[in-house]
C-alpha cells in the first residue's frame, strides 16, 4: 500500500474526492517529517508514537575494511506501537 | 505533540476543510494503516518510512509474581522503517 492507495481509502471510506485526499495524504506525511525534524515526538492514540531519540556518539567499525571509527551523536525516529495496535496484529 | 494539534497543524495548511473534516480524515488514513498490516500486507510512504509486520519467535519467559515458566507463543509486531528522507531532516536540525 502506497500514499495514493491510503488516497484511494479516503474515497472509499469517507467520499473525499481523489484530488483531495492525494493533496491532504501529502500534507499529513509532511507535517509528522517537520514536527519530527524539530525535535518533537508524535502521539496518535491507537495507533502509537513517533519518538525521537538522540543517540550519544560511539565508536564502531567500517564493516567493510574493519578501521575503527568514531560514530557521531545522532537523533533517530523510533515507532511504539500502541497496544491496541499489537494487539491487533499479534496473531496474523 | 498529539494527534490533535496534528490535525489543527493540517487544517491549517488545507484550505476548504474543517477541523472536524480534517480530523475524520488523519483517524481514517492511521485506520487504514491498521488495516493493511491487519491483512498481513505493508505500507511504503516515500520519504517517510514504511509500517510492516515482523516475527518474534516463541520464548520461554516467567510470570514475575508466582516465578512458574511459561512459553509465549510466536507473534508479529508492527514495526516501523525510517524513510531515509526522514532520517536524515531528523538528523540535520
Amino acid at each position: 500500500m502506497t500514499k495514493a492507495d491510503l488516497a484511494d481509502r479516503l474515497y472509499e471510506k469517507i467520499g473525499l474526492p481523489k484530488k483531495e485526499a492525494t493533496a491532504i495524504v501529502e500534507t499529513l506525511f509532511e507535517s509528522m517529517k517537520s514536527i519530527l525534524s524539530e525535535g518533537e515526538s508524535i502521539k496518535i492514540t491507537g495507533f502509537g508514537t513517533f519518538l525521537v531519540r538522540k543517540k550519544g556518539s560511539r565508536r564502531g567499525r567500517n564493516p567493510k575494511t574493519g578501521t575503527e571509527l568514531e560514530i557521531e551523536q545522532r537523533r533517530v525516529v523510533t515507532f511504539k506501537p500502541s497496544l491496541q495496535f499489537k494487539d491487533l496484529v499479534e496473531k496474523v | 505533540m498529539t494527534k490533535s494539534v496534528l490535525i489543527e497543524k493540517i487544517a491549517e495548511k488545507v484550505e476548504g476543510l474543517s477541523k472536524k473534516q480534517v480530523e475524520v480524515i488523519v483517524e481514517t488514513v492511521f485506520e487504514s494503516i491498521k488495516e493493511a498490516l491487519a491483512k498481513g500486507g505493508k505500507v511504503e510512504i516515500r520519504g517517510f518510512g514504511n509500517f510492516r509486520l515482523r516475527n518474534r519467535n516463541a520464548r520461554k519467559a516467567r510470570n514475575p509474581k508466582t516465578g512458574d515458566s511459561v512459553s509465549v507463543p510466536p507473534k508479529k509486531v508492527p514495526f516501523f522503517k525510517v524513510g531515509k528522507e526522514l532520517r536524515e531532516m531528523v538528523n540535520k536540525a
